[in-house]
């Protein structure tokens, strides 16, 4: 692995040292030590107080604070800088694959994913800039957050054409199905004959065919998680309960408000009658007859169209490949 | 009387001290009172994940061994060296507890980068041997321990996160307070230096580029 740039979160020089300086317990030295190196003149007065500090609190000093600021906003940059966005189930940034077979590998994955739940996405970024495949593919995938929240149903099949290397990175929850062996054999067997030929868009989806094949292949386990992943997630306890609840509310303190806010904020327009949000009520006829009364709609969770991850994260399952 | 005399002024005494604990103690949990605990946890989590991704690794090894013996038997000294090496890593354990002297933690980041290079020699020998490459046990082996050494390095990584987490939550400003006058036994857990990173640079997949 050579060495990563600096914008890798976790285990680039530059982190792996704060990591490193927080980790030991005997931290002034090497803080005293970085010091020295990285910054001039004003702090080099300030060394010594904080080696003097022998109580914890007393190491607080003015770098131990520049270097959480540095370890606070260094990842930031780096993870809004780098990563491209969740479009589609198809990224195709680096321009591989072709319109039909994208519009065909969208569908089957959109398909694929009402049946079991499953999400399986498809990127490819022209390059890596020096990093590992298996990192980035791992960054991306969290990034993205792919498969259910609770299933970590996702998969990620990611190509750089430029560095000649493709992986699948397999969600924590179909480990078990799509095996790092099955992966292997889907890039080696589909994959890469195909790009060596130069036909992205066939050995794409003949690849993303494979996976679902294999994920198919325990189809009493697929339609189990569909279930349990339904889109529109109707408990029908959750909803009586909510009804419930929102009609003792309703009677309770709508009642109450009624008879009692309209006199204190509203316009008094006769006797016993105010106006207010352009309601008009009678508190001592214990009734109010609405004008423009809209009943707060009841609005459902789901937000249609766009595609985005359901919060689901990858341990580093899967394999990856060159070609 | 007597009793209603002494009692009522220390109702009003306690009162208030009543009140104010139970609007403070609530406040405790968003004050950040949570926050070390949740962090430690956190790390020891992350430590979990890591020793069962090493000990996946341990567990994969005498199959390969076995295999590979069967195509390159004479390879006897890597072969013995990587049991060896297994053989080390394994005794060595570090539990959530010991995670706070370094000293442990760096006898078993030794053991197991020495398991690592004993492995990559070992999958460099085989380079010679294209009927071990060619067999599928082989093949599976190799794909497993491939997806098993990833899983190492993203298990260090969030591992390296989270004690960074937890163990500025320890020297943090507004943490520190509570550090400092509650969690006074709480030390900064040990992490993983870039030394022993570079140690594990070269990786398994050499095995395959050539071949692949």
């Amino acid at each position: 692995m050579s060495t990563p740039p600096s914008v890798l979160p976790d285990i680039s020089p530059s982190r792996g040292e704060i990591g490193c300086i927080c980790g030991l317990s005997q931290s002034p030295t090497p803080l005293v030590k970085r010091c020295r190196t990285s910054i001039q003149s004003p702090p080099r007065r300030r060394c010594p107080a904080g080696q003097r500090g022998a109580r914890r609190i007393a190491s607080l000093t003015f770098l131990d604070v520049l270097l959480v600021l540095l370890a606070l906003f260094l990842p930031l940059a780096a993870f809004a800088a780098e990563l491209p966005a969740l479009t589609g189930r198809v990224v195709d940034n680096a321009g591989i694959i072709d319109a039909a077979t994208k519009a065909v590998l969208t569908q089957k994955l959109a398909d694929f994913e009402t049946k079991g739940s499953d999400q399986i996405v498809v990127a490819t970024i022209p390059s890596l800039d020096g990093e590992e495949i298996e990192p980035y593919a791992n960054r991306l995938f969290r990034f993205w957050k792919l498969g259910q929240a609770k299933e970590n149903n996702g998969a990620l099949l990611l190509v750089a054409p430029n560095d000649r290397k493709m992986r699948i990175e397999v969600g924590y929850g179909l480990e078990g199905t799509l095996t790092d062996l099955h992966t292997k054999l889907i890039i080696e067997n589909d994959m890469v004959p195909a790009f060596r030929a130069g036909d992205f868009s066939g050995g794409i989806s003949k690849a993303v065919d494979d996976m679902i094949m294999v994920l198919e292949g325990n189809p009493e386990e697929l339609e189990a998680r569909g279930e349990r992943n339904q889109q529109a997630p109707f408990n029908s306890d959750d909803l009586f309960f909510t009804i419930f609840i929102a009609i003792w509310i309703t009677i309770l303190v709508g009642s109450l408000a009624a008879s009692i806010l309209p006199p204190i904020f509203g316009q008094k327009i006769g006797p016993g009658r105010y106006r207010w949000l352009g309601m008009t009520f009678e508190p001592s006829r214990r009734s109010s007859s609405g004008s423009g009364s809209s009943g707060g709609g009841w609005s459902s969770g789901s937000s249609g169209g766009g595609f985005s991850g359901g919060g689901g994260s990858s341990g580093g399952g899967g394999s990856s490949g060159s070609w | 009387m007597f009793a209603q005399r002494l009692s009522s002024p220390s109702i009003v005494r306690t009162l208030p001290a009543f009140l104010l604990m139970a609007i403070v103690l609530p406040l405790l949990a968003g004050c950040g009172y949570n926050t070390i605990p949740t962090a430690e946890e956190n790390a020891k989590a992350a430590w979990s994940e890591v020793l069962n991704q090493y000990q996946r690794r341990a567990d994969l090894i005498p199959n390969l061994v076995e295999t590979v013996k069967g195509y390159a038997a004479h390879e006897k000294d890597t072969l013995d060296a990587v049991v060896e090496a297994r053989a080390k890593a394994t005794q060595v354990t570090v539990t959530p507890e010991t995670l706070k002297d370094p000293e442990a933690f760096k006898k078993f980041q030794d053991s197991q980068s020495g398991l690592t290079s004993a492995l990559s020699r070992l999958l460099a020998v085989v380079e010679n041997y294209p009927d071990l490459k060619a067999n599928q046990n082989f093949l599976a082996l190799q794909a497993q321990l491939e997806g098993t050494e990833n899983r190492i390095a993203v298990a260090r990584r969030d591992y390296i996160q989270a004690v960074r987490d937890y163990n500025l939550t320890l020297r943090t400003f507004p943490s520190v307070l509570w550090a400092t006058f509650w969690f006074r036994s709480n030390e900064p857990f040990a992490n993983f230096t870039i030394e022993e990173d570079k140690l594990q640079t070269p990786k398994v997949d050499f095995g395959t580029k050539q071949g692949g």
